[in-house]
C-alpha cells in the first residue's frame, strides 16, 4: 500500500470513531436534560411553556458538540486536505 | 434525492465567483416569499389573520427576554420564515435546501452577529461596549472569543443538521430504494422547523444577553452615583 492508501484508510477509520465517540457525550447529556425537564414539568405543569422553550435551546447547544464531530468526519471523508 | 444533490453544485463561474445551485435556490426562496407576502397583504382577510399571527408571535418573542427586544422581532420572524422555508425546500425532489451549504449558514450567522451588536448599540449607545469588560477587565479576550465562537457554532449547527439529514436520506435511498426513507423525511420536516426555531431563538438570546449585561452595568452605575452624595 502506498502512503496515499494509508492516509485514506486512517481517515475512514478516524471518521467512524469521531462520530461514534463524539456522539456518546451529547447523547448522555441530552438524555439527562430531557429527563430533568420532564421532572420539572411534572412538578410544575404551569411552567411547561417556559421549560420546553429553554429545553429546546439547551438541547441545541448540547447537540452542537455532536455536530462538530459530524463536521470533522465529513471533512475527513469528503474534503480531506491531505488526500 | 441522489448523491449529486448532497453538496452544492457549481452552475456557472464568473471570474473568482462561482454561482452554485444554493445561490439560485436561496434567491428564488426569498423572491417567492416576498411575492407571496405582497399578494397576501392585498386581501383584507388574509391581512387580518396575518396580523393576528404576528401579534401572537411577537408576544411569545417578547416574553423570552427580560429586556425590551421589540426592535428585534421583525428580524427574528424573518429568520424563522426564511430558514424554515429554505430547509423545507430540500424535500422537493431535485432541489437541495440552500442551508446545506456552509456559505449560506455563515451568511445567516453573520447577519445574526452584526444585527445583535447593532440593536444592542442602538439600545444603549457606546455604554454597551463596557459589557465586554464584565465581570472583569481580564476576561475581555474570553468575551471576544465567546462572541466569535457562538457565531461559528450558529452557522455550523444549522449546516450540520441539514447536511446530515440529507446525507442519511440519500444513504437510505441508495440502500433500500424508494419508500423506506419516507419516515425519515417526515423526521427531517420536524428537524427543519425546529432548527429554524432554534436559529431565531439563539439570535435573540445572544442579542438579549449583551443588552442585559449593559442594563445591569448602567443600573449599578446610577445606583452608586445616587449613594455617593
Amino acid at each position: 500500500m502506498t502512503a496515499h492508501d494509508w492516509l485514506a484508510l486512517a481517515s475512514i477509520i478516524t471518521a467512524g470513531f469521531t462520530v461514534a465517540i463524539g456522539s456518546i457525550g451529547p447523547a448522555l447529556g441530552q438524555g439527562r436534560a430531557v429527563s430533568q425537564a420532564l421532572d420539572a414539568i411534572a412538578r410544575q405543569p404551569d411552567a411547561s411553556d417556559r421549560i420546553t422553550r429553554t429545553l429546546f435551546v439547551g438541547l441545541a447547544m448540547v447537540e452542537s458538540t455532536a455536530i462538530y464531530c459530524l463536521v470533522v468526519a465529513l471533512v475527513l471523508l469528503f474534503a480531506n486536505p491531505l488526500l | 434525492m441522489n448523491s449529486d444533490d448532497l453538496f452544492p453544485r457549481e452552475l456557472l463561474r464568473i471570474g473568482p465567483f462561482s454561482v452554485t445551485d444554493t445561490l439560485v435556490t436561496s434567491v428564488v426562496v426569498s423572491v417567492a416569499l416576498l411575492i407571496a407576502s405582497a399578494l397576501l397583504m392585498r386581501s383584507p382577510r388574509a391581512r387580518e389573520t396575518l396580523s393576528l399571527v404576528y401579534e401572537t408571535l411577537e408576544r411569545s418573542i417578547v416574553e423570552m427576554a427580560s429586556v425590551d427586544v421589540r426592535p428585534l422581532v421583525p428580524l427574528i420572524l424573518t429568520l424563522w420564515l426564511f430558514i424554515a422555508v429554505a430547509n423545507l425546500v430540500g424535500l422537493i425532489p431535485g432541489v437541495g435546501s440552500p442551508t446545506r451549504d456552509l456559505s449560506v449558514t455563515t451568511a445567516l450567522a453573520l447577519i445574526a452577529f452584526f444585527s445583535g451588536h447593532y440593536y444592542a448599540f442602538a439600545a444603549h449607545g457606546p455604554a454597551y461596549l463596557r459589557s465586554y469588560l464584565e465581570p472583569h477587565v481580564m476576561l475581555l479576550p474570553f468575551n471576544i472569543i465567546g462572541e466569535l465562537s457562538r457565531t461559528v457554532a450558529l452557522s455550523l449547527r444549522l449546516f450540520g443538521n441539514m447536511l446530515s439529514g440529507q446525507l442519511i436520506a440519500a444513504i437510505l435511498v441508495y440502500l433500500m430504494g424508494l419508500l423506506l426513507p419516507v419516515p425519515l423525511l417526515l423526521l427531517s420536516v420536524l428537524t427543519s422547523v425546529v432548527q429554524a426555531y432554534i436559529f431565531g431563538v439563539l439570535t435573540l438570546v445572544f442579542a438579549a444577553s449583551s443588552m442585559e449585561t449593559t442594563r445591569a452595568i448602567t443600573r449599578r452605575a446610577s445606583a452608586s452615583k445616587e449613594s455617593t452624595p
